[in-house]
């Protein structure tokens, strides 16, 4: 199968999810025999355009004019979608990121292809294309077979692992064809945190619920978040009440996330907040209550005041982290 | 203002999720079904902008009439007709193309969806809509207003946000921030007794994908516990055992 690889980029240079896109595309092309053509919109270093091929593109489109320096899911849909038809691609890959999640159906309807969003594993290829993904929130998975000639899937950031699978990866400009009508949104600004990890990518998350009494008790979370290399997140009370920004409600109605790592602290584990994170990889639980719901679903679990917990956790990994670098 | 807004009807967030033997279907038995909540936070914002400026606010189910109480919940809440389109939601490019069908027939300024559906977790209906009515759209919104005929909406990014403007019609997923999710009121529940909803046959859409069987995460091992008094036990362990750290 070929496979088009749409890669993210962020100030010029290629998102984690990007790597994890092109290493999973290559997984694809070489189960079932084919070529990863990676595609980049806007401004891109060219140095980065090239890592695209140390990661299994044999080919990199790059399409880049004045108007595609800004996202606007029409019109980089329109150009994924040439692209697709041009490369003659089988399966269409992207990240099941913001941008990936509103491009994705635009391509679907494009391309006339079956869709299956928030996948979680490489597809089943033998007789077909069978693939996992996430249902109910995070409570279940579901296989979901595609039978359309092309297909389209967006996978889960953090669900695929980094692979170096060195092919050629000419980098090649792409001058597409768009409509002025596909620009009927327009970007008036970007309001980015740039000193902080963003969640839906972090591979390690810290986060805190009720259990910390009020916003002014943040300070150790972000402290420990910060020397860990870790985004932070919250539980629904703790957005609602506005202690801190709903993007960082993880859970069934908030952001569901898969780092390698969560650290939950005072959240006590109600199943809609289970649902957003039973697919981190590891799950540490800070909470006094030795009943909280949330040790049933942890590998490691403190029971302790968050309080007392916390400043000696922060103490240990500055210590881990001085014996270790 | 003509506003279109989509509503899936889903289990409540409380609910534990169980599937068939075979684990080909879902087991509705004793399920609580519920608006779904990014859906009603497009509709509450739907009828701050009508209770403004005027305007109307129709809700749309794709559904069979097991769907009416959550329809007649949104009609509750404030909206003033619904319309279900009378099938079983196969797929979402099926139910795209019900919404499309509809909206089409009945041009509306603004069409709100949620951000996406807790049940299958599709994020995928309200650009499909778009795209399949040739209009433009914002997904993951957090904030949403309307001066003449320009909509400026704040869209969620990763680690922030971007603010960007669109001339209407125009299709929007909504997420928290938005507007906060409104509770029917005593009037608002007998008024919905009477408010139109109307029924609409499915037209026909191909199908390209099917769910083949469903699966539940793998229940996690006995959780080891730490000492509080060795804090540094935690650290070992996160390095030299788990090998995330």
């Amino acid at each position: 199968m070929n496979v088009l690889a749409y890669i993210e980029t962020a100030d010029g240079k290629l998102k984690k999810s990007a790597l994890e896109i092109i290493s999973y595309s290559a997984a694809i092309a070489s189960q079932t025999g084919g070529q990863v053509t990676a595609i980049a919109l806007g401004d891109v270093q060219a140095d980065e355009l090239a890592k695209a091929g140390r990661y299994g593109a044999a080919k990199v489109l790059h399409a880049n004019n004045d108007k595609l320096k800004q996202f606007v899911s029409q019109a980089y849909a329109s150009v994924v979608a040439e692209a697709a038809k041009t490369t003659q691609a089988d399966v269409v890959i992207l990240s099941n990121s913001f941008s990936g999640k509103a491009m994705a159906p635009r391509l679907a309807i494009k391309l006339q292809a079956g869709i299956a969003d928030g996948a979680v594993a490489l597809p089943d290829t033998a007789g077909g294309f069978k693939i996992k993904k996430t249902a109910f929130s995070g409570k279940a998975f579901a296989d979901v077979e595609l039978t359309s000639k092309v297909k389209i899937v967006t996978l889960v950031p953090n669900s695929f692992k980094v692979a170096e699978n060195a092919a050629t990866g000419a980098v090649e400009v792409f001058n597409p064809q768009i409509s002025d009508s596909d620009f009927a949104v327009t970007v008036k600004e970007v309001v980015k945190a740039s000193d902080k990890i963003s969640l839906p990518e972090a591979e390690i998350v810290v986060s805190g619920g009720r259990g910390l009494k009020g916003p002014e008790n943040w300070g150790m979370v972000e402290e420990l978040a910060g020397l860990l290399g870790a985004a932070t997140a919250c539980s629904k009370p703790v957005s609602d009440a506005n202690w801190r920004p709903h993007s960082e409600h993880v859970g069934q109605t908030g952001l569901a996330i898969s780092p390698n790592l969560y650290i939950a602290i005072g959240i006590s584990g109600a199943i809609q907040h289970l649902a957003g994170v039973s697919s981190s990889k590891t799950i540490v639980v800070i909470n006094k209550d030795p009943e909280a719901p949330f040790f049933k679903a942890a590998d490691y679990g403190i029971v302790g005041d968050a309080f007392e917990v916390v400043p000696k956790l922060i103490e240990e990994v500055k210590k881990f982290k001085a014996a270790n670098s | 203002m003509k506003i279109l807004v989509c509503i899936s009807h889903v289990p409540d967030t409380t609910s534990k999720i169980n599937f068939s033997d075979d684990k080909k279907s879902f087991v509705t038995q004793g399920i609580q079904y519920i608006i779904n909540p990014s859906d009603e936070i497009a509709l509450a914002r739907a009828l701050e902008l009508t209770e403004k400026d005027g305007g109307t606010v129709t809700v749309i189910n794709v559904g069979d009439n097991t769907t009416e109480p959550t329809i007649r919940k949104a009609l509750a809440i404030g909206a003033t007709d619904a319309v279900r389109v009378n099938a079983v939601p196969r797929d979402a490019f099926f139910v795209a193309t019900q919404i499309a069908d509809y909206a089409k027939k009945n041009s509306f300024d603004l069409i709100l969806t949620g951000r996406e559906s807790i049940d299958y977790n599709g994020s995928l209906v309200s650009s499909m809509v778009a795209e399949l009515l040739s209009l433009p759209s914002v997904n993951s919104v957090k904030a949403l207003t309307i001066e003449g005929n320009i909509a400026t909406l704040d869209r969620e990014i990763e680690g922030g946000k971007e603010v960007v403007s669109c001339a209407l019609p125009c299709v929007v997923s909504a997420t928290e921030g938005m507007a906060e999710p409104r509770i029917p009121n005593m009037r608002g529940i007998m008024s919905a007794r009477t408010k139109p909803l109307s029924v609409a046959e499915p037209v026909a859409a191909e199908s390209m994908q099917q769910i083949v069987s469903y699966d539940k995460p793998l229940p996690r091992t006995q959780v080891k516990l730490i000492d509080p008094a060795n804090v540094a036990a935690l650290v070992d362990a996160l390095h030299n055992e788990a090998k995330v750290i």
